[in-house]
């Protein structure tokens, strides 16, 4: 990370007529972005064939593999030809598609958001949790509020606690210096088992069935509303608005204000930022505390969106948390990128589901450990750009000695 | 010797330094909690809180006097102490006794320990060579898996552990690539291989094995010439007999790999280069030292430790797998290393210790089944202990962990 600031995409539209195409630093710019798109590309194309290959070599055909994981995915509503009973599928597994979206979206930007201040927020995932845990304490008790007021008073308590938890590992960093990657790594765990004592057989927070390790469920006034599909089939909520404004918030933090700006200046170098005023400590604080904001909010689209309640099962293997690590990275800690990557293993994780998957191309159960192998080899491409601009920078340096003899 | 001298010399004998007085409140500290609970169980309120204070006085007199850290310590101790020995005190002796049964609970810490043990020592040798190793979770994992697959493939616990440990071995190389090589972010690359690893041992085990899951002794097809066996010392029914009499044989092997893993890190020119290594890579390299070679080799070790760890646990401890049965102990590990600040026998204390937790987590809530106390009927929050443990001591609060110096950053060589 700290190798390659300058690559760091600035912004992720960038200002269209800021500076005319011809000067140096708007060629190497454009260079820079366009690496920035290819490198993400390049990953991602390798991670899917080496998961082929895995596919091929235990004795399935990836061809249908991923042509039964894509149909899963509801993406083939998007081409016009699809029509009659497979539109309608299409229609409601694209749903389960961008449900799946909404939370990674949010995890992703709590992992880009630290990282654009030089840290490495592991946390989302329990920052994740304490917001989906705060997300069913509102929503299951305080059911005399009017709905809209429940809505706003369950998510933004969330995304507090999520700022909290994340808050906890920034504050460490800032006063002791304990590095922010292990202690987010204990967070993780801690809230992980906290939940677990919370809604475990005769924990504090159980609820009405007394044999089995569920909570509560959320009142319907702090149910987020459904706006396309059956609410009753597991439609679509209103929170991939939520999710999408995020995008538009961190991109407006992190470019037209002067939080953002002080970020990124400690991101870029914390001592270059200190001895020009910027409190490094203050902002460790402050970029780990938004950070656990977003992916606090994303317990809560998750928990009033859709699953309304949390048993101890699903607490131990949730992984929205940490498939944001992926999102982010692909996403290079650009909104847009992280979007992109959201929708990517959103996609992926509900293509490859029980539910979706047709079990007779691929057992389901195959494929969702096939997510996991692709996301680990996107992780570790991208993590070794060095290895991606080396091949491009490879090829034109081939491109252009092959060029040379004839000119 | 002059008689002043000798007078000085009795003087320095007689009266203890500040260092042991505070370790001695440590200890007075530790009393506190310690005699509430059986075979002592001392029901009287003054006994906690009168060893407490004393311990808590006794650190702050060492911390006036320059020592810190063994002072706050104390402090801590005699803080922590009072209230649990109080709190144990208010539990019936029928419940302690039940849940603190001293033979069998020291011998599941050394069964739970043992596998926090191999992987917190192979990350040793991965950071102390300067490469971080967040992928020991993985890599435990796919010990874990290839363990079993090994011993039913081999029809032997041998095969199977030389063939976790070969698996591990090729995760640590895979992450050595990445880290080394390609100059990587360390934290990415671990991140990566934890997928990496969950994803194909998940995969496997599912193409291999299937629903039926893997061969158990209980569905027959699995001789028990394939599980780690244990070593039967001594049967009898003595306090020494119940912790040691019957332990795995990977658990005895655990402490031989402890104590050649400290003579090899501090004793020899080889730990001195892989210390080296970490510290200062630029020096290594100048005095001859081949940094990228020291840093595979000990990845690549650090994989393979790590793995015995998971074939432990899948071989010997539990006979089968099942997907992502390590569950966080690769991360414990770690946390065991940084609580261990970074040195072996350091890292085995904090794995015994997180070991005890677990066993606690386990015997505390069949023992108070037939309370109200939801505290003590769940497991979960003594499960979350070692993390809270290590979040405290990375904060720094009693003494700093800080890790090697060039510990997560890539070299490159000039």
């Amino acid at each position: 990370m700290s190798e390659t600031p300058a690559e760091q995409p600035g912004a992720a539209p960038p200002p269209p007529d800021s500076e005319p195409p011809e000067t140096f630093a708007a060629r190497l710019s454009a260079r820079y972005r366009i690496g920035g798109i290819v490198a993400p590309l390049i990953t991602t194309v390798v991670a899917f064939l080496a998961g082929g290959i895995v596919v091929g070599a235990t004795g399935h055909n990836p061809l249908s593999t991923y042509r039964a994981i894509f149909n899963g995915t509801g993406l083939n509503w998007l081409f016009p030809w699809v029509s009659g009973a497979d539109r309608v599928d299409a229609a409601i597994n694209l749903q389960q598609t961008l449900i799946q979206t909404t939370p990674l979206i949010l995890t992703g930007l709590a992992v880009a958001f630290a990282f654009r201040c030089g840290m490495f927020n592991i946390g989302g995932q329990g920052q994740y949790l304490v917001g989906a845990y705060v997300a069913i304490f509102v929503g299951s008790s305080w059911a005399h509020l009017a709905g809209p007021a429940h809505v706003f008073l369950a998510v933004a308590l969330a995304a507090l606690a999520g700022a909290v938890w994340g808050g906890i590992a920034g504050f460490l960093k800032a006063t002791t210096g304990a590095h922010e990657v292990i202690s987010t790594i204990m967070l993780n765990w801690v809230a992980i088992w906290v939940g677990d004592y919370f809604f475990g057989l005769s924990g504090p927070f159980q609820g009405p069935d007394q044999f089995n390790p569920i909570s509560n469920t959320v009142a319907d006034s702090a149910k987020l509303p459904v706006f396309w599909g059956d609410p009753e089939l597991q439609g679509l909520h209103v929170g991939i608005f939520i999710a999408l404004g995020a995008l538009v918030v961190f991109w407006v933090i992190l470019n037209r204000t002067t939080i953002g700006y002080e970020v990124r200046a400690v991101g870029f170098n914390p001592s270059a930022a200190e001895y020009g005023g910027i409190s490094v400590k203050k902002n460790y604080f402050r970029a780990m505390a938004i950070s656990g904001m977003f992916a606090g909010c994303a317990g809560a689209m998750d928990i009033l969106g859709w699953e309304f309640n949390l048993s101890t099962p699903a607490i131990h293997a949730s992984s929205i948390g940490f498939i944001g690590v992926a999102v982010a990275l692909l996403g290079r800690n650009t909104a847009i990128g992280t979007f992109l990557g959201a929708l990517l293993f959103g996609a992926l994780y509900v293509g490859t589901s029980t539910r979706q998957l047709d079990a007779t191309v691929f057992d389901p159960q195959l494929a969702s450990n096939l997510t996991l192998i692709i996301q680990g080899l996107v992780v570790l491409f991208v993590g070794a750009d060095l290895l991606i601009i080396g091949i491009w920078q490879w090829r034109k340096r081939v491109r252009l000695r092959t060029r040379q003899p004839a000119g | 010797m002059s008689t002043v001298e000798l007078r000085e010399r009795l003087a320095d004998r007689a009266v203890a330094g500040p260092k042991q007085v505070a370790i001695t409140g440590t200890f007075l500290g530790i009393l506190a909690a310690w005699l509430a609970l059986p075979p002592a169980t001392v029901r009287t309120s003054t006994v906690p809180i009168v060893l407490g204070a004393i311990a808590i006085a006794l650190g702050g007199y060492a911390a006036l006097r320059d020592e810190r850290r063994v002072g706050y310590g104390a402090v801590a101790a005699g803080i922590v102490g009072i209230p649990l020995g109080l709190l144990v005190q208010h539990s019936s002796v029928s419940h302690l006794d039940a849940a603190f049964a001293w033979g069998t609970l020291l011998a599941a810490t050394l069964r739970y320990a043992t596998p926090l043990t191999f992987a917190a020592l192979g990350g040793m040798f991965s950071e102390r060579s300067g490469v971080v190793n967040i992928g020991l979770e993985g890599m435990m994992l796919a010990g874990a898996f290839f363990g079993i697959w090994g011993a039913d493939k081999s029809g032997s616990w041998i095969g199977g552990v030389a063939i976790a440990m070969l698996a591990g071995g090729v995760f640590g190389l895979v992450h050595a690539i990445f880290a080394i090589h390609l100059r990587a972010d360390q934290i990415v690359g671990g991140t990566a291989i934890n997928f990496l690893s969950l994803g194909l041992t998940g995969y496997l085990f599912i193409q291999v094995y299937g629903s039926n899951g893997t061969p158990s002794l209980s569905t027959g097809h699995w001789l028990t010439g394939e599980s780690i066996p244990d070593v039967t010392i001594s049967s009898g029914n003595n306090f020494f007999a119940q912790v040691f009499g019957q332990l795995n044989l990977m658990i005895w092997i655990s402490f031989a790999v402890l104590v050649l893993s400290y003579l090899l890190m501090f004793r020899t020119s080889i730990g001195l280069r892989i210390r080296a290594c970490g510290e200062h890579p630029r020096a290594a390299d100048t005095v001859g030292i081949d940094v990228y070679k020291v840093r595979y080799v000990s990845v690549v070790v650090s994989g393979m430790l790590a793995a015995m760890g998971g074939a432990y646990l899948s071989v010997g401890f539990t006979h089968s797998f099942n997907e992502n049965m390590t569950e966080g102990r690769g991360f414990i590990a770690l946390a065991a290393l940084i609580f261990g600040k970074w040195r072996p026998f350091g890292a085995f204390a904090a794995a015994l210790l997180f070991g005890f937790s677990t066993a606690l987590a386990y015997a505390i809530p069949p023992a108070y089944s037939d309370t109200a106390s939801s505290v003590l009927r769940s497991s979960a929050l003594f499960q979350a202990l070692p993390y809270i443990l290590t979040l405290i001591a990375v904060a720094g609060v009693i003494g700093r962990s800080i890790p090697p110096a060039a510990d997560g950053r890539p070299y490159k060589r000039q």
